[in-house]
């Protein structure tokens, strides 16, 4: 069992396809949770430690964490043609999806118990997406600095409005060097 | 509605997902400054019901900008909001992983780590708290809000229960 096994492994095409058409279809609020079950748990395509490796990358780079996950291991183990074809299985089912709720809402949004039910509906979604921040703010660590730039984010996009490309040109600069010169 | 631009939400969205640490959350707040208060294209009610459509569909959250895409302008309008979030996908993820696979123990990740994750977390507060405004117009939405995060926190639940009960306190007029 070398960590450095599952590297050499091809694997189909379809197989991908339908291994991340799955994912993408059993993914209500956050799709983290069903990608790992599939693609360790399930698959064995990757170690727990190699699918860490993989979200730790997504999660640096700007994206979507999950779609850039998507990307690596469709690579990986598939080259161009596997990522893009993993690619269309996350994306391209919701894609038709939610396309359809959208006609559907063109249709009967009008109606005043549509309207009452997403109304409620949107004040739900405004908390699953609060507990999701919570839970990250859970894990910065108990120092000044962090929390500074946590704030000046915030403050910037979330209370003056500032467009978003300009504060994190800005910003993240600003925090990898001092993150830098810290070592921490 | 044939007077919108799509070339410039095309590239709007795409020098967004360049910048997005944090994913589509973080980049919340400024499609909705760009769509509803500059460009006046939505309203706020029509973006928060767009984003909750979009949340009660099976697939990633980040296809709320597929719908509102499509909501302005149809097939293309979906393409226009779509395609920009694939291109740093494939490019930057690819590009850097290779340098990650070589350099993995490389001081200047651990910094770019450490020194983004502030700022994730606060782009990501700066989105929960545009998408609290946009919804709500009084204290019950913003309890309605701070009582499923808390649920949401304390139990596990599948969030589909949740958004069906909102559902139900919408139609019987509590909310």
């Amino acid at each position: 069992m070398q960590p450095s096994d599952s590297t050499k492994r091809r694997i189909g095409k379809l197989e991908l396809f339908i291994t991340f058409s799955r994912i993408t279809l059993s993914s209500f609020g956050g799709a983290l949770f069903w990608a790992r079950r599939a693609i360790v748990e399930h698959r064995g395509w990757l170690t727990e430690r190699e699918f860490a490796e993989c979200l730790t990358v997504g999660q640096l780079l700007p994206g979507p964490n999950v779609l850039n996950l998507t990307v690596l291991v469709g690579y990986r183990f598939g080259g161009w043609s596997g990522a893009a074809v993993s690619v269309l299985g996350y994306l391209g089912w919701p894609f038709l999806v939610v396309i359809g709720m959208g006609m559907l809402y063109q249709r009967f949004g009008a109606l005043p118990e549509v309207q009452l039910a997403l109304g409620g509906m949107s004040k739900v979604a405004a908390g699953l997406l609060l507990a999701t921040v919570i839970k990250l703010a859970m894990v910065l660590q108990r120092k000044l600095r962090p929390w500074l730039f946590c704030v000046l984010a915030f403050g910037a996009v979330g209370v003056l409005r500032w467009p978003l490309i300009w504060v994190v040109v800005a910003l993240a600069p600003c925090a990898v060097f001092l993150s830098w010169k810290a070592k921490d | 509605m044939n007077q919108i631009d799509l070339t410039a939400i095309f590239f709007h969205f795409m020098a967004l997902w360049f910048v997005a640490v944090g994913g589509p959350s973080a980049i919340l707040p400024d499609i909705h400054r760009y769509v509803v208060d500059v460009q006046h294209l939505l309203s706020n009610r029509e973006f928060a019901e767009i984003y909750t459509l979009a949340q009660a569909a099976p697939g990633p959250n980040v296809m709320y900008t597929t719908l509102i895409g499509w909501y302005l302008a149809g097939w293309q309008g979906a393409l226009a909001t779509t395609i920009p979030l694939l291109i740093p996908a494939t490019t930057l993820t690819l590009t850097v992983s290779h340098f990650i696979e070589r350099y993995p123990d490389a001081p200047i990740l651990r910094a770019i780590r450490r020194g983004l994750t502030p700022i994730t977390v606060g782009l990501m507060f700066a989105g929960a708290s545009v998408l609290m405004r946009t919804v709500s117009h009084d204290w019950r939405g913003y309890l309605t809000t701070v009582l499923t995060a808390a649920i949401v926190l304390r139990l596990t639940c599948n969030p589909l229960w949740l958004l069906a009960g909102g559902a139900i306190l919408g139609i019987v007029g509590i909310l």
